[in-house]
């Protein structure tokens, strides 16, 4: 049996004093990678993304908004490739997806499921340092660039302090950090996330859109989001993708299609959308029933 | 808490040495005791005609090295299936396989003339295999696809059907019963040296395997969409590991019959020293399984000598206290 020890030895020997070795560069070259869908229709028994032909914008904020069911989860996961489509295909640089090698994939592409589950007993920094899976192979397990990656995940999630803790006992929003690092180590030019601010507060939900902003903005990162937040989305997204009913209901920047005919088609909800002239962002505010104070 | 630190070489060769004095005890107790010295001079200086040394070389260590290759097999197959299913009470026992794997020699004992010793390891691996496919399928066919419940599931219900099969085998046929009664409570036995012989390539490729598949049981233990998310081709790899699970499962059905709990409370006692890594879990789990079998082994030998109480029931009667332990301090 202890054939096997001199092999376990080497694996994960992560560096404890969480400092980036000096020698260390971290310029990872941006090659914008393409993720397009072309007639894409997914579904379990009933197809619920019927037919999309989407062009996911690099280097941006893509927000994906929809009402519940409209198949905005669905849709993110089959260009994840954790849902094969019924028919139509997901183009990885102009290449199908589910044709890929799955590893090479991940070298290119990341995903945050929605409401990921921490198996428990991991630390933080190893929860983070699981982000290097596609990167390393048996013979190669841990590398200095592995260690580098874990380190600035954890540096722009801002969980270096947090780096020992159990994923357990951490707030609801540090957790989620904790789960952007993980994709953020993985280096990868695409990155999905399935509604990461889900029962979070405001102010997390805030910090983290902030995150993810500047991975696009300053790192040239391609991120897509699925949002729940009708006015987070407005405020962040690049290019705002309306869905209804398994269909792109329209496409564009904020200003352009996020307008209160668009918003009641696509949620029947009344809506009164207004510009905040300080940040020039645009907020919708939903239109009470007028009856409805005084029937109270 | 910096655990890897001390997970590496610390930790490896501190189990390691438990390892070598597990053995040692297990080789010197028993209706003679043996001293260390004569131990090491059975290694060294065998002499034939040394009753010691002829105790040490063809029962003792026999049956040790079963029960350490059992023990690891265990261990081992407990944590993949734990991790695997994401299901902190999956063992190979509770998924069915050990009961199918002894169902199979059962029928097969029974029906077929002159069976030979040689196939019985081949006839509990394909039991414990078409158990596993029937259990898993039943799994997939549920609203749910394999969940943890769905598997849990239809691994109790297949387990009580094979249970029910071999109660009826043993009301109809009382000699086959008088003949397996040993081997259906699991018992390790220093002549089925030879079929140690037959398993261990199985068990070197299924231990292996794990090694190397270990990364992404941590990747899986974490759901199957962060699993693809990391570039696991998550199908595939299930059905890698659950080859693997097999292997090793029928390995030990084959070695010691359906010992049970060792798969269950192993990898709890592992994960509560190394934490939810199985890159770590792994080694750990070959480890201390291995060193915990030997204990029992030892126990089992030495408690009501010179009689000897089988194996299978220590381990149920050890590993129950030390799992409703675990539960008392994980589960708050």
């Amino acid at each position: 049996m202890k054939n096997f020890v001199p092999i376990a030895l080497k694996l994960t020997n992560l560096d404890s004093n969480n400092k980036i070795p000096k020698r260390m560069t971290i310029n990872k070259k941006i090659s914008h990678s393409t993720l397009t869908a072309k007639n894409l229709v997914v579904g379990y028994t009933t197809p619920v993304v019927k037919g999309i032909d989407l062009e996911i914008q690099p280097g941006k904020m893509n927000i994906l908004i929809g009402s519940n069911g409209c198949g905005k989860s669905t849709l993110l996961k089959c260009l994840a490739r954790v849902l094969i489509p019924i028919s139509g295909e997901v183009l990885l640089n102009h290449q199908n997806i589910h044709s890929q090698p799955a590893k090479q994939v991940a070298k290119i592409m990341a995903l945050l499921p929605q409401g990921p589950i921490a198996p428990e007993g991991l630390s933080v920094k190893e929860l983070v340092a699981q982000g290097r899976y596609p990167h390393q192979s048996f013979l190669k397990q841990w590398s200095i660039e592995d260690e580098a990656a874990v380190m600035q995940a954890m540096q722009q999630a801002n969980i270096t302090e947090l780096a020992d803790s159990a994923i357990a006992e951490l707030s609801g929003g540090q957790r989620q950090r904790c789960w952007i690092a993980m994709v953020l180590a993985q280096q990868t030019d695409i990155i999905l996330l399935d509604e990461p601010t889900t029962y979070l507060d405001l102010k997390v939900q805030v910090d983290l859109l902030e995150l993810l902003t500047e991975m696009a903005h300053q790192h040239q990162r391609t991120l897509v989001i699925v949002l729940h937040e009708l006015n987070i989305a407005a405020a962040y997204a690049d290019h705002l993708i309306m869905m209804k009913e398994g269909k792109i209901y329209t496409q564009g920047t904020a200003q352009d299609v996020f307008n209160a005919e668009n918003l009641a088609s696509v949620f029947g909800l009344n809506t009164k959308v207004i510009t905040d002239l300080e940040s020039n962002t645009l907020i919708c505010i939903p239109i009470k029933k007028r009856g409805h104070k005084e029937s109270l | 808490m910096k655990r890897q630190q001390w997970l590496g070489a610390t930790g490896i060769s501190l189990m390691c040495l438990l390892l070598i004095v597990a053995l040692v005890i297990h080789l010197s107790i028993g209706t003679k005791v043996i001293f260390i010295s004569d131990i090491l001079h059975s290694f060294y200086t065998y002499n034939e005609d040394n009753f010691d040394h002829l105790i040490i070389q063809e029962l003792r260590l026999p049956r040790a090295m079963i029960a350490i290759c059992v023990g690891a097999c265990l261990a081992v197959a407990g944590a993949l299936m734990q991790g695997v299913t994401r299901n902190p009470l999956a063992d190979p026992s509770l998924l069915g396989m050990m009961t199918g794997g002894a169902l199979a020699v059962v029928y097969w004992s029974t029906f077929v003339t002159n069976a030979s010793l040689i196939w019985l390891p081949v006839v509990a691996a394909v039991g414990a295999l078409i158990s596993a496919i029937i259990v898993w399928n039943i799994a997939a066919r549920t609203h749910s696809g394999i969940t943890p419940l769905s598997l849990i599931l239809s691994g109790a219900a297949f387990t009580a059907f094979s249970g029910a099969l071999l109660a009826i085998h043993h009301l109809l046929d009382e000699q086959t019963f008088e003949e397996m009664r040993t081997w259906l409570v699991g018992s390790l036995l220093a002549s089925n040296i030879e079929t140690l012989y037959w398993c261990i390539p199985w068990i070197v490729v299924g231990l292996i395997g794990a090694i190397v598949l270990a990364p992404s049981v941590t990747a899986l233990s974490m759901g199957e969409e962060i699993a693809t998310g990391l570039g696991i081709n998550v199908r595939r790899r299930k059905w890698q590991l659950l080859v693997c699970i097999v292997i090793l499962t029928s390995a030990a059905i084959a070695l010691a019959g359906p010992l049970g709990f060792i798969g269950l409370v192993i990898p709890h006692v592992v994960r509560f020293i190394v934490g939810a890594d199985y890159r770590w879990i792994i080694p750990y789990s070959i480890l201390l399984g291995a060193v915990y079998l030997l204990s029992i082994d030892s126990l089992a030998r030495w408690l009501i000598q010179p009689q000897e109480i089988a194996t299978g029931l220590i381990t149920i009667l050890m590993g129950a206290p030390l799992f409703i332990w675990l539960v008392k301090v994980k589960v708050r």
